[in-house]
């Protein structure tokens, strides 16, 4: 069971789905049963992970590896270390909030729904176990069919368009990827003379910088359209407008995340010289900065309350890429915490927009007004989102920003005068969005006899709150798990950066392709 | 047997016969056991009877190098060549005949033309085919190649009384007889330098010239306009819209795939062979071919509402892919076109039998507006579609992956940068229209209530093509030692 648990985590919603295919589709309570079931179990498999996982230990865990394509060179190979976990962990956890919060906002082919969200599940925890470049590739375009139908068949009335357009965006920047990818794989065939996709072999790869600087821009285009970063986000509007409410919870607090994580996991540690390359780090900090400023500006002035969600998105995502190009410990921690807080808040705003939308078909920030009076517990639910959102201390987005900040301050204080110019604006629409729909008296008749949250739907939050103050008030264990991968991804792009904080030292220490695959072992 | 008839040469030539006796054997019956149209049904069993004593042959003979551990078996004095490369190909007609023959009985009976003829006319162009890829004369190609073209302008307008059946097959005729004297030209020049038409010996004479050299640089060109055209690519791909679009659906299919893996076997045998030391003078050229092929299949099919036209514009980009792994060259260019035009054959042809099923009595079904809702009146079509649309715009974990996979790899390899960001960005391209029909499908209200010709054949076919499609693309491994044993020289 343990040398196969990864793969059990991995395909145990696969093996849900086609349980689910089994269901006459008229049988619609029992498919929605199941589905639920079959996702809480995929959520009770990954549990283990979190127990089992050894956080003193550098590398990877859980590791299982095995001939796929042979002629190509290609492995079944997956293992996780300390950010694939809390990914990992993210994926299973929000996974399953998010099929629970559709029990009653769908009920068209219903069984068709879950069969997308369970198919989904297994697309995404591939891409955030794969060790083999190919079978990464394969879940990373495996993840884009069903979120494709998700947005276009249950979507909002442009859903046709804004699936398309998700698609076309993400497919064109995956196959320059593929490119790089491919790049890669044939360098290390003229290096060593055999041809793999693994990642631990393609680290040892030296590559020339010219070259390395063309593979990281074509991993950055995949990449960066995933973020979305800046100038890359204008899928993302429209996807998160026209999905469901599922939909957007999926594709923001877990799908944008496999482009930052694309940044960790492969364009640091495999192209360690074109990532500290002045112009390249020059640029991914200034379009964050700028995804960051304009993310929360263009927020501001949204009237539709899911697009306003939708572009603090880009803002936030802005952080996160800021803290991986600040290079330092606390830049890349902060950053795979502020993912699993975007993760954790995002997905409770927009789980929020789909209580009221599913009661009143609207989302016009101005239809609302004074929720307060009529609908307490949804109030308080969201002053929480909020603030987790905004950064209040205590909360977990706090966490995230202030460490991100950190990095960025040591990095260059430029940068991290500009972000928190974006920290005081997510403050200000954030709470402005508040004030418009929540407080004050209620202006509009419909809103009168609104339902509050009921039992089903609180359950959905709960644990999203139990999970926010958790981070925000003891994040050590978060730390802890980070510290070890970070410190291996900073060790390999910043050989040296550890054992000295002198100049000197650091330029002296001889730059060494392989340290950070043994991990840690200075 | 005689020393010109040795048997050897009877080893290597059964597929052939076995395909040119049972053609004749069909018409026979056809003829005379089988008058009334309800019988007609049973010539497949001839089809099949065939195809099974074909593969028996081809089967014996990949026995017969694996256990001498050879890699050819030449024949005719070098006229026939029965090499891993041969093989490959021929059992790809083999698999692209056999699903198209299983799939017409029941369209051609709504089309009202069900003859025997056409059964006849299938084993016949496969037999040319088997020459194609087998044929190392210039003579034997050039024969093949009209057996091949000839039963194929017949089947294009099979449906006699269709206007534009009559009208795609007398342009296709038309093209197709005037490359074909290209052709002709081209090898009677090459006969010419090198007084032998062994395409051996056509080598080694023309290695000997200078790659500039006036009479190799019109031989090359001549002979490239009448390959070219065979496998439809810019700017000679005129007929190809037309044609696919006016033949009867099955036809489309077949001519789709197995003419054009015969033809790019073909092109293969003269572009490594003959053509190969005139390398510097066509890559640019061919350089320019494939994009101006990618480019123009990709954006005409932009804006097609006909299913067949479209498939007919993606079909063309397809071929632009191909000639991309001839332009790399090197032995996973060459592997990547025998890959591709594996997994092409089987998605190419299952997004064509949709259509066929799509075709019923009074319901010509080839819009992109007959697919709407699909997917609610019969789920199993839809999906299978899906998977072919999603193998065809290149998709893992599907087939088509696969293909594209090691023409990028080639690129990379040898140093073609800029074609290959080019060929991926007509990747994210290509999906807008392919996702044209899956809209049509998945979100579209349903069409016609009038249910899909559905018949035993057109089940197994789909089927089978849409299990490969999966295969191919999950676990490839024995589908790719195959197509390492077809790698020329």
């Amino acid at each position: 069971m343990d040398r196969h648990l990864l793969s059990i985590v991995l395909f145990a919603p696969l093996a849900g789905l086609l349980v689910l295919l089994l269901i006459p589709s008229s049988n619609r309570t029992l498919i929605r049963v199941w589905a639920n079931v079959a996702a809480f179990a995929g959520f009770l498999v990954s549990l283990p992970l979190v127990f089992r996982f050894d956080k003193s230990a550098a590398g990877f865990q859980f590791v299982e590896s095995m001939d796929w394509i042979p002629s190509l060179g290609v492995k079944y190979a997956i293992g996780i270390d300390g950010i694939s976990l809390l990914l990992v962990m993210l994926t299973t956890v929000v996974g399953f909030l998010a099929i629970l919060s559709s029990w009653s906002a769908i009920d068209t082919h219903v069984k068709e729904y879950y069969a997308m969200f369970l198919l989904q599940q297994t697309g995404i925890i591939g891409v955030f176990v794969a060790l083999d470049f190919f079978l990464f590739y394969v879940f990373w375009e495996v993840v884009l069919v069903p979120m494709y139908f998700i947005i276009g068949v249950w979507g909002g009335p442009r859903k046709l368009y804004a699936a398309i357009k998700f698609f076309l965006y993400t497919v064109a920047g995956s196959v320059l990827m593929l490119l790089g990818i491919l790049t890669l794989y044939f360098q290390h065939y003229q290096q060593f003379g055999f041809y793999t996709f693994e990642i631990a072999e393609l680290m040892k790869l030296n590559l020339p910088l010219g070259l390395e600087r063309w593979v990281f821009w074509a991993f950055f285009i995949g990449f960066a359209i995933k973020v979305p970063m800046f100038p890359f986000h204008t899928w993302l509007p429209d996807a998160h407008v026209e999905a469901p409410t599922a939909g957007s919870v999926i594709l923001a607090s877990i799908l944008l995340k496999m482009g930052t994580y694309g940044f960790i996991r492969f364009s640091l540690p495999l192209l360690p010289k074109a990532s500290i390359d002045q112009t390249i780090v020059g640029v991914l900090a200034a379009l964050s900065i700028v995804a960051i400023i304009y993310g929360a500006m263009v927020s501001l002035m949204q009237q539709d309350w899911k697009k306003l969600v939708a572009y603090s998105s880009v803002s936030h995502l802005g952080f996160c890429t800021l803290g991986i190009f600040a290079l330092n410990p606390n830049g890349i921690a902060g950053s795979v915490i502020q993912q699993i807080n975007h993760g954790i808040s995002t997905g409770m705003l927009f789980l929020i927009i789909g209580i009221v939308y599913e009661r009143r078909h609207t989302r016009e920030i101005a239809e609302y007004g004074g929720l307060g009076h009529v609908m307490p517990r949804y109030a308080t639910v969201f002053a929480i989102a909020m603030l987790s959102s905004a950064g209040l201390p205590l909360l977990n987005g706090f966490i995230g920003e202030f460490t991100i900040l950190q990095g960025a301050f040591e990095a260059n204080r430029a940068w991290a005068g500009f972000a928190v110019v974006g920290v005081v604006l997510g403050a200000a629409y954030l709470l402005w969005l508040y004030q418009r729909t929540i407080l004050g008296q209620v202006t509009n008749a419909k809103n009168l006899h609104l339902p509050d949250l009921n039992l089903r739907e609180m359950a959905v939050f709960l644990p999203l709150i139990a999970w926010a103050i958790w981070i925000g008030v003891y994040p050590k264990p978060y730390f802890d798990v980070l510290e070890k991968p970070v410190q291996q991804i900073v060790e390999r792009v910043r050989p040296g950066y550890y054992q000295a904080g002198t100049a000197n030292a650091r330029a002296a220490a001889p730059h060494s392709p392989s340290a950070a695959l043994e991990g840690g072992s200075r | 047997m005689s020393q010109f008839y040795t048997s050897t040469d009877h080893f290597v030539l059964i597929p052939g016969i076995m395909l040119a006796l049972f053609g004749c054997a069909v018409l026979l019956f056809d003829f005379l056991v089988f008058p009334a149209p309800k019988q007609r049904k049973w010539l497949l069993l001839f089809v099949a009877l065939g195809e099974a004593f074909t593969g028996y042959g081809l089967w014996r003979q990949q026995a017969f190098l694996a256990a001498n551990g050879i890699p050819e078996i030449t024949a005719f004095q070098g006229a026939l060549t029965i090499d891993g490369f041969s093989l490959f190909f021929n059992w790809v007609f083999i698999a692209a005949a056999l699903l198209v023959a299983i799939v017409s009985y029941r369209y051609l009976e709504i089309e009202g033309e069900h003859h025997g003829e056409y059964y006849a006319l299938i084993l016949l162009s496969q037999c040319g085919m088997f020459f194609l890829a087998a044929g190392t004369d210039l003579v034997t190609l050039f024969v093949g190649l009209e057996l091949m073209a000839l039963s194929f302008y017949i089947m294009v307008g099979f449906l006699r009384r269709d206007k534009r059946s009559n009208e795609a097959a007398l342009k296709y005729l038309l093209l197709g007889a005037f490359s074909s004297g290209f052709l002709a030209y081209g090898f009677s020049l090459m006969y010419g330098m090198a007084g032998s038409t062994r395409l051996r010996e056509v080598t080694a004479a023309l290695a000997s010239r200078d790659p500039w050299d006036p009479v190799l640089f019109v031989a090359g060109v001549t002979t490239s306009v009448g390959l070219l055209f065979k496998i439809s690519v810019v700017p000679f791909h005129m007929w190809a819209p037309d044609a696919y679009e006016g033949a009867p659906t099955t036809v489309t299919a077949y001519l789709s795939v197995a003419s054009k893996a015969a033809s790019f076997a073909f092109l293969l045998r003269i572009f490594l062979g003959p053509l190969a030391a005139a390398r510097e003078v066509w890559e640019p050229l061919l350089v320019v071919v494939a994009v101006a092929t990618l480019t123009v299949g990709n954006f005409a099919a932009l804006t097609q509402t006909n299913v067949k036209r479209m498939l007919a514009y993606s079909s063309i980009s397809h071929a632009g892919y191909m000639l991309l792994g001839l332009i790399a060259g090197n032995d996973t260019g060459i592997q990547g076109i025998a890959v591709y035009v594996l997994v092409y054959t089987f998605m190419n042809l299952g997004a064509f039998l949709v259509v066929v099923a799509l075709r019923r009595q009074d319901i010509i079904g080839e819009d992109v507006d007959d697919m709407a809702g699909l997917i609610h009146k019969s789920p199993g079509y839809a999906v299978l579609m899906l998977i072919f649309l999603l193998s065809l715009a290149g998709i893992p974990p599907t087939a088509g992956f696969l293909g594209k996979y090691y023409i990028f790899l080639s690129l990379i390899q040898t140093g073609h940068y800029v074609l290959a960001v080019i060929a991926t960005l007509y990747v994210a391209l290509a999906i807008y229209y392919y996702f044209r029909i899956v809209r049509s499908m998945f979100a579209g209200e349903v069409a016609d209530k009038m249910p899909l010709a559905s018949s035993f054949g057109l089940r197994v076919a789909l089927t089978v093509s849409g299990v490969l499609t999966l295969w191919i693309g999950v676990y490839p491994e024995p589908f790719l030692r195959l197509a390492q044993t077809s790698l020329l020289r």
